[in-house]
């Protein structure tokens, strides 16, 4: 295809290096350097997509990132494949291909554009209004025809097979925007020796010096000085420039979050480079030149495909040599306008007229459009345009008294609309500075800062080059200097520094702070008429009077109720204009109104970048026991508990879960199973006051513990809510080793700490996490004893000389041991403590030594199913948080002959004596064959009227090998006294009867504990 | 992200700290003297002030020591950090010193 619309020459295009690529199916040639945007234009395309809402056919409005409706898709597989990119900002490169979005079945004819000739029935809050009814409608049919047929791109759903890095970096100034005050403001920072760093979004650094063929700064054009002064900036080891770097987040003290795209623009990315990477930069001061972002005008017909702002013709055409249209006409309401006229004519397009929105129309510029031969006419606007996907003629009207006369049709094939601009308060409104209405600026100006920043150049109203460079450097200068005085990061303080300043020479049409905010004026019948002010949600004029009239007057609540401002671009272009009607229609001040708050992305972000390297297996950290290793060489199957992987069950070749944990339950209750409990919590508590600190950390009473014995501890969070437990061994008068749940012991280390240092700093005690020092073997079964005596040294085994709940220190095969005698299953057990590095050859050697004996190692199904037999309860799974000891039948455990303890007070509450209290009861179902489910409801009346009472929960629930039955354990309100009665577990389609029993199943009075 | 001046090591990012509720409320002697009333409003009763605020933070990923620290909850910045058991120190003006 031909550049039909390229200048012959100019513009920073490498016009040696063609590039060939692909829109719609359709190949097209551009140049190394073009964007999506520059390229499609030069080659006359201007319809690039469907909107949202009406599917109205739709071209660019700007060239950079404010870009509302050119959203393409850009994939160069299916996995790389990435919707809703900006086509203003996708960099050129061989084979690129693109899609546009939202059209079905293609761009020219798309059936959703039938939306547009309902458009009556779908006003501002139709989303409300409109699909409430009848109910479950909005999921089954409204939702889902609406997501059809609205919606933009597609996410691709194959996993994304990129790499994206994550960078910390420090600097003493940030400088946020490469144009003509970012630039001076970084030559002065870096001048002292201060380490800048300089970034902007766009692929070359310049900002609007990119788009200057006229200006001159220091008497040399002003892509001449640009070239000098970044290669003085490349020159400066303290300088660090990144190109294609958005800063999309101003976090508190100065961490400013930039994504860059690494290798995005190149068409065969090298694959040791990652496609992003996200630089959390900690910075010392940092200044904001974020530049100033030009405003559409709000006039009927304002999205017809070929209205553009009038900034982005310009840039098209210096920028990139490429004619938005043969025939132009210009809409402004300032000085904008003209410079564009005056480009665009000296560049070869017929400039037909420029509608000015003022009544007088003076100074330089106009009257240079004037001595040009462009038809000027003030007081004009634009009451409509024609033309189906191209705009082929602009209606001009002249304004009189407010009246408009009849329109006047010129036929053009491009609008150019100049409202003004609006400064780029994004980041300085993000870091929570106060923004404040300046009357002369007619914009929204960063006022008092909250962080340690500074605003440079057209973000803070300044225009003019010279103005702009002087600005910049002046806060350049000022933060390289309060980088050095306030030396400490994170302390915010006022900026003290004045800056010596440096004189700038620089001539050339300049931006003005003149323009225009809320709709232009027309006579047409508003009915009838759709003027834009948020292209990409599709929110026009009236939606926003509308809104008004029903009554919403906050800013915010116009917001949500009609959509605007709320789409990708967060509202860049619409905001201030939204802002402009809602204040003439209700009749307040711009300023009164209030302003909408702006929040992180400036531009939306990847997910890949927040994720990083955090993806697979280094999403988390992994925990594995000394004994892993071998589970999963004996074919166990693991679960997560927390971050550790615990063998859940070791199926024998044709076993499912339920045949295998019936298997290793019997085992353990005729003979002997092992097990590993590595995963408990480890604490070990050491002081002359250990007992007294247990005593006030647990229920228990732990003073009169002996060395050698073991309690059940019961840890209660102040409210008097069970919170842990486990089993606790007094190793000697000062030391004790405690256990904890597996889950819990960060949370239980850090509750004693928090007791330990704020409440009790007098008492001599030190704790330390030992959970990953040892290894623990649980050996449980009537076989227990036999298995370990010929591999334990210096311990008496019998029952006479180390009963159950006691602990000796002494040696197994070879290696020290602190071996327990506790059961967690109701058989004769032994918890084997080694150092964890001999853990595996322990659990070896006691493997070989329960050979004989049938030794079946099992997991932690079966572990839960033996210990529900007996009723003991598992802290999480019986209790959630408002259960006291008493709830789950511990309340044996409670000292209450102490004095305090964490949570006693609380016991003494009123509601802790309730009758109607959850308590932990036994269910056994009427048919031993039905497994309740966990979590199911417990009814007394399934018929009550509803809402039927909820009496309690299941709490646990399995089928039980040793019983040949179910068994579940739940909490019940009065279950204690429900004991005996028939209770009901509703599911869908039945009714569960269930007998309310006691909470232990089997051996009830623990004969077999001690074999 | 918050930088946070541990009184123990010094400035460290947010991230290596554990938020530990209001400071300054010392559990009671003897808890079994006080009315429901008096307990629970131990227990749940906190000032939840919009400003100036002493609150309790742990160096959770580094000195494992709990701190002081006065907060402005409006800017969200700290004024002061200092040790347990110190009194609160007279935190300034109003809204601190950003
Ligand atoms: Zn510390």
């Amino acid at each position: 295809m031909t550049n039909r619309f390229r200048t012959p020459s100019g513009g920073r295009i490498d016009r040696r290096a063609r590039v060939s690529f692909r829109f719609d199916g359709q190949t097209y040639d551009g140049f190394r350097g073009d964007t999506l945007a520059s390229a499609l234009i030069a080659n006359g395309v201007h319809l690039v997509g469907r909107s949202f809402k009406y599917h109205r056919p739709r071209g660019f409005i700007s060239a950079g990132s404010d870009e509302p409706n050119a959203l393409v898709d850009v994939a160069r597989d299916r996995a790389r494949t990435a919707p809703n990119l900006r086509a203003t900002q996708v960099e050129l490169y061989e084979g690129l291909n693109a899609t546009s979005q939202n059209r079905w079945p293609s761009l020219g004819f798309d059936a959703g554009a039938m939306n547009d000739l309902f458009s009556p029935f779908l006003p501002a809050g139709f989303y409300y209004k409109t699909f409430m009814w009848p109910a479950g409608a909005w999921k089954r049919f409204y939702e889902p025809k609406i997501r059809a047929m609205a919606g933009l791109g597609v996410a691709p759903t194959l996993p994304d097979p990129d790499r994206y890095t994550q960078n910390h970096a420090f600097c003493d100034v940030l400088v946020v925007g490469a144009g003509p005050a970012g630039l001076a403001a970084a030559l002065a920072a870096s001048e002292s020796g201060a380490k800048v760093v300089l970034c902007d979004e766009q692929a070359e650094l310049g900002g609007s010096l990119l788009a200057e063929t006229t200006a001159t700064i220091e008497g040399q054009p002003a892509a001449e000085w640009l070239s000098q002064t970044l290669a003085t900036l490349t020159a400066r080891d303290n300088v660090t420039l990144l190109p294609r770097t958005t800063a999309f987040g101003y976090f508190p003290h100065n961490l400013i979050a930039l994504a860059e795209r690494v290798t995005e623009h190149l068409a065969s990315p090298d694959p040791n480079q990652p496609r992003e990477r996200l630089w959390k930069v900690r910075a010392r001061e940092v200044v904001i030149a974020a530049g100033a972002l030009e405003r559409p005008l709000v006039f009927p017909d304002n999205d017809r495909p070929g209205v553009m702002l009038a900034d982005a013709g310009r840039t098209y055409l210096n920028r990139y040599g490429a004619r938005v249209g043969e025939r132009v006409v210009i809409f402004t309401a300032g000085d904008c306008g003209y410079r564009t006229a005056l480009d665009l004519k000296a560049g070869g397009v017929a400039v037909v007229a420029v509608a000015d929105l003022r009544a007088e129309v003076t100074g330089d510029l106009p009257a240079r459009a004037l001595a040009a031969g462009i038809d000027v006419r003030p007081a004009t606007v634009v009451t409509g345009t024609s033309g189906r996907l191209r705009i082929s003629a602009a209606h001009l009207a002249k304004v009189k008294d407010g009246a408009v006369g009849p329109s006047e049709k010129i036929a053009c094939d491009a609008l150019l609309m100049s409202g003004g601009l609006t400064p780029s308060v994004h980041l300085f409104s993000q870091s929570r500075g106060k923004l404040v209405w300046d009357e002369a600026a007619g914009a929204y100006l960063p006022g008092t800062s909250a962080e340690r920043e500074r605003s440079a150049g057209a973000c803070r109203g300044v225009y003019g080059l010279a103005a702009v460079l002087e600005d910049g450097y002046a806060k350049g200068e000022a933060a390289a200097s309060d980088a050095r005085t306030h030396a400490a990061p994170g302390r915010a303080a006022a900026p003290a520094s004045v800056a010596k300043g440096r004189a700038f020479n620089a001539a050339g049409d300049h931006a003005s702070a003149d323009g225009f905010i809320g709709a232009t004026p027309h006579a047409r019948n508003p009915a009838f008429v759709k003027a834009f002010v948020d292209w990409q949600n599709d929110v026009t004029v009236k939606d926003i009077k509308l809104a008004t009239r029903e009554g919403f007057r906050s800013i915010e609540h116009v917001k949500r109720y009609t959509t605007t401002g709320m789409a990708t671009d967060q509202g860049k272009t619409s905001n201030m204009n939204a802002l402009g009607i809602v204040s003439e229609a209700i009749g307040e001040a711009v300023p009164k109104i209030g302003l909408t708050t702006f929040r992180p992305p400036f531009t939306p972000t990847t997910f890949g970048i927040f994720a990083g390297e955090a993806r697979g297996d280094l999403f988390d950290p992994v925990r594995k026991t000394a004994i892993h290793d071998w589970a999963a060489e004996h074919g166990a199957t693991f679960e997560d508990v927390s971050l550790w992987k615990r063998a859940h069950y070791f199926p024998k070749a044709g076993e499912d879960m339920h045949a295998a944990v019936a298997r290793e339950c019997r085992a353990v209750r005729s003979s002997v199973g092992m097990f590993d409990a590595s995963t408990l919590g480890k604490i070990e508590i050491v002081g002359p006051d250990a007992a007294e600190f247990m005593n006030r950390m647990y229920t228990n009473a732990w003073l009169k513990l002996a060395p050698g014995r073991l309690r059940y501890g019961v840890m209660l969070r102040e409210d008097g809510f069970v919170m842990d437990d486990g089993v606790v061994g007094r190793m000697a008068e000062d030391r004790f080793h405690v256990t904890t749940t597996t889950g819990g012991a960060p949370r239980v280390l850090a509750h004693m700490e928090d007791y330990l240092q704020t409440e009790w700093p007098d008492l001599d005690v030190w704790l330390t996490s030992t959970t990953e020092q040892w290894a623990v073997i649980a050996v449980q079964g009537p076989k227990a004893r036999a298995v370990l005596e010929p591999l334990v040294e210096g311990i008496d085994l019998s029952r006479e000389a180390f009963p159950h709940m006691s602990v000796r220190e002494g040696r197994i095969c070879g290696v020290p041991t602190r071996l327990f005698s506790v059961s967690f299953t109701g058989e004769l057990g032994f918890e084997v403590n080694v150092p964890a590095t001999y853990g595996r050859a322990v659990w070896e050697a006691i493997f070989a030594a329960g050979e004989p004996f049938g030794i079946t190692p099992y997991g932690t199904e079966t572990m839960h199913v033996l210990r529900a037999e007996k009723g003991y309860i598992i802290v999480g799974q019986e209790t959630d948080g408002t259960a006291t000891p008493d709830d789950v039948g511990l309340g044996w455990a409670v000292g209450k002959a102490k004095k305090d303890f964490v949570g006693k007070r609380s016991l003494e509450r009123a509601a802790f004596f309730r009758p109607d209290r959850k308590q932990l009861v036994g269910l056994l179902t009427k048919d031993p064959r039905t497994v309740l489910e966990e979590g199911a409801q417990v009814v007394a009346d399934p018929k009550a009227l509803v809402p039927v009472p909820m009496l309690g929960h299941v709490t646990s629930s399995y089928m039980s090998a040793t019983l040949e039955r179910s068994i579940a354990l739940a909490v019940v309100k009065g279950g204690r006294a429900r004991i005996g009665q028939t209770l009901v577990v509703p599911m869908p389609g039945r009714m569960i009867e269930v007998d309310v029993v006691e909470p232990v199943f089997y051996d009830p009075k623990g004969e077999r504990l001690d074999g | 992200m918050l930088i946070i001046d541990c009184p123990w090591c010094g400035a460290r990012p947010e991230v290596e700290f554990a938020y530990g509720g209001e400071a300054h409320i010392a559990r009671p002697s003897d808890p079994s003297a006080l009315s429901d009333q008096e307990w629970a409003d131990f227990l749940y009763n906190r000032t939840n002030p919009k400003g100036l605020h002493a609150e309790r933070w742990r160096h959770l990923h580094g000195c494992g020591r709990y701190f002081n620290a006065v907060r402005d909850t409006v800017s969200d910045f700290f004024v002061v950090t200092y040790k347990a058991g110190e009194p609160r120190p007279d935190a300034g003006t109003e809204g601190g010193d950003r």
